[in-house]
């Protein structure tokens, strides 16, 4: 089995302090982590292959720098890296991301015993710096495959088909899908494993495959900003949310207030 | 695309660096300059094109982003006409977010003078159709298929497809749902178009008839304004619980357009076995007007018992900090935050929850916000309406005690 892993290189905006003065971000010294998302992400791939036998390979598409984070995921137990770096990919938004996603996943071809290029396409639910949660559903799209977001669980891989578990809002769909597919999971699907000492030492002499727009035969307006129907108009940050009352004085009495606060303004 | 600095404008104030998420800018000397100012350099390799710099250098337009023209045809855009919203349903009831989408649909229609229409799919659920139009849509778009009876993205976005290549809106709303995010990600990738996720405000430029979108980034810390020129129809997700709710006036008249859509080229590949339902929680969190949320501060799992009476005793639902669902307190569905769920109550009370960033982003569209810790410094104490500050297994009793009353 087959298994490609997208990932995204972010800023760490978990460590990430609000200056109380000027509630904005202190953006100083942030360093750039593999999204958390992608992490359950290839941890489940790992463990599908450690199961069914075959490759986990890892893919990411941004600046030079986000080899690191391949270099983490080799660390970790992926087989293979890509990284696709070109300037013209910069600037893309959902639409451009995925296609050159797609283009990519195409041209993969891990050889092998399975008789299709991959059998599963695994991200995260979401990027924590844009939380669109899009770029996936549209990889699956653009590579015309069926995809399930939200995966909790994967119950069971046999005869081609796969079936998960999909979170919703008030329980969970229970699913089956025919791979070829692309599934993007939540949190609650695994623990990540931390890298080995082996894996770290691999990491260090492993070769990160760089692909770039001619490698991947993605069209030029397509990719990057220009094949990017969205464009940011402005950015702004939002007014700082402002502290209230204190109330203190016994429990009863911090309960006694509280309950006519709340009604005087109607919120109960 | 280039982004480049105007070094004659640039006075080396550094303000550039400070918002550059990605360390793209650097400082460098420069002797040559009368004042010695410094110069700001952008890496290309680093820089992601996402405008922060140049919007925090407005005061001395120093960076200039160009962006190359796109060959728009502005004759097929002006094809597009009409606001849609997506009137999802599950388990024979239309997500709430509906009617809010309805009501801001209405706006933007209003503004455009244009119809808004309720696109309707599923399996038996023509009985919807006239419950849109009392809540404002002047049309519904109805395909009734057994395919549809549960949603799939695959079948789902094949019908909506079909439906936007027939009918060109310009406008489609999708409440940003797990089924909304999902869905609207593959008809927008397959209809080659712009999709703006979780948006929290919407207007229309009227000059070019652009939808307005703006959105939380970053885990709420940046608002962008987005928008899609050159492709029709535009796509948005919308946060619930952010726009009221349209009201429902039966006096209202609409049409009901049945839809023949062909599937007979469809492969589906996906197929519903069934669901199940939460049963720990008995009020859907997104939805919730009032949550009680429990962090590490309860010190045991057993605190949840008094999250879970204080929240009956409110009518709430119960919520958690990720320090309490990584503890397995409770179980991950619970989770408020930038890894669970984003929620905008009209009360939220945190109790011992110190308010990381993280947990702080997935609330911040709570309308009132009670904080019960004992930590005055707590940051959630900073920014709550009402700190209380105390003991949590003292205060939430009393506060119980005295809802009862």
């Amino acid at each position: 089995m087959n298994i490609i892993i997208c990932i995204k290189q972010v800023p760490a905006t978990t460590n990430v302090q609000i200056d109380s003065e000027t509630g904005r971000l202190k953006r100083e010294g942030v360093e750039s982590i593999i999204n958390p998302f992608d992490e359950y992400a290839l941890e489940e791939g790992l463990r599908l292959k450690e199961k069914f036998a075959g490759k986990v390979i890892v893919l990411s598409m941004g600046p030079p720098q986000a080899e690191t984070a391949l270099r983490e995921c080799i660390a970790r137990g992926a087989d293979e890296s890509i990284l696709l770096s070109d300037k013209n990919f910069a600037g893309a938004d959902t639409l451009a991301t995925a296609y050159t996603l797609a283009q990519a996943i195409k041209k993969i071809n891990p050889g092998g015993g399975s008789s299709t290029p991959y059998d599963l396409i695994i991200c995260g639910k979401q990027a924590i710096d844009g939380d669109t949660a899009q770029v996936g559903p549209g990889i699956a799209e653009k590579l015309n495959i069926p995809h399930i977001c939200y995966v909790r669980k994967i119950e069971e891989i046999k005869d081609g088909m796969l079936r998960v578990e999909r979170l919703m809002e008030d329980g969970y769909d229970i699913l089956e899908m025919k791979l070829p597919a692309l599934i993007t999971v939540v949190k609650e699907i695994n623990i990540p494993r931390l890298p080995s000492l082996r894996g770290l030492l691999l990491a260090k002499k492993t070769k990160i495959n760089l692909w770039n727009a001619e490698i991947i035969n993605a069209e030029k307006d397509k990719i990057g900003m220009t094949g990017s129907p969205t464009t940011v108009k402005k950015i702004f940050t939002p007014p700082a949310r402002k502290g209230g009352e204190t109330i203190s004085g016994s429990p009863e009495e911090i309960a006694q207030k509280t309950a006519s606060r709340l009604k005087e303004l109607k919120i109960i | 695309m280039n982004i480049y600095i105007l070094e004659e404008k640039c006075i080396g104030c550094g303000l550039c660096l400070k918002v550059c998420i990605y360390n793209a800018l650097t400082l460098r000397e420069r002797p040559e300059h009368p004042k010695k100012y410094k110069l700001a350099i952008i890496d290309l390799n680093k820089c992601t094109f996402c405008a922060a710099c140049v919007e925090e250098c407005k005061k001395y337009s120093a960076i200039v982003l160009e962006k190359e023209a796109i060959s728009c045809q502005p004759s097929a855009i002006s094809l597009y006409k009409g606001v849609w919203v997506y009137a999802e349903q599950r388990h024979n009831e239309i997500a709430p977010v509906v009617y809010e989408l309805l009501a801001e649909g209405k706006k933007l229609a209003q503004k455009l003078n244009v119809s808004l229409s309720a696109i309707l799919l599923g399996d038996k659920i023509s009985h919807f159709a006239q419950e849109l139009i009392f809540h404002g849509a002047n049309k519904v778009y109805l395909v009734e298929d057994t395919i549809l009876k549960n949603f799939l993205d695959e079948p789902y976005s094949e019908v909506l497809a079909q439906i936007i290549n027939e009918e060109k809106p310009e406008i489609i709303l999708f409440g940003a749902t797990n089924i909304g995010r999902s869905f609207a990600s593959r008809v927008a990738a397959k209809t080659n178009t712009g999709l703006t996720a979780d948006c929290t405000g919407l207007d229309v430029d009227l000059e070019t008839r652009n939808l307005l979108q703006t959105r939380p980034a970053f885990g709420g810390n940046i608002m962008a304004t987005i928008l899609t020129p050159n492709h029709r129809p535009q796509m948005a997700t919308v946060r619930h619980k952010v726009f009221p709710k349209a009201e429902r006036d039966t006096t209202l008249k609409g049409e009901i357009i049945k839809k023949n859509v062909n599937l007979s080229n469809l492969i589906v590949r996906t197929q519903f076995i069934e669901f199940v339902k939460d049963i720990t929680s008995k009020v859907n969190l997104a939805e919730a007007d009032i949550i009680v949320s429990g962090g590490r501060g309860l010190g045991k799992p057993e605190g949840f018992k008094l999250i879970e009476e204080l929240a009956q005793v409110i009518g709430g639902a119960v919520g958690a900090s990720r320090a309490a669902v990584d503890a397995e307190w409770i179980p991950y569905s619970h989770q408020v935050g930038q890894t669970g769920r984003t929620v905008a109550p009209k009360l939220y009370i945190a109790c011992g929850i110190s308010g990381a960033i993280q947990h702080l982003v997935g609330m911040s569209g709570a309308k009132c916000v009670v904080a019960v810790n004992k930590d005055p410094e707590a940051p959630i104490m900073k920014i709550a309406d009402f700190a209380l500050q105390g003991d949590l297994y003292e205060i939430i009793p009393a506060l119980i005690k005295e809802l009862k009353k």
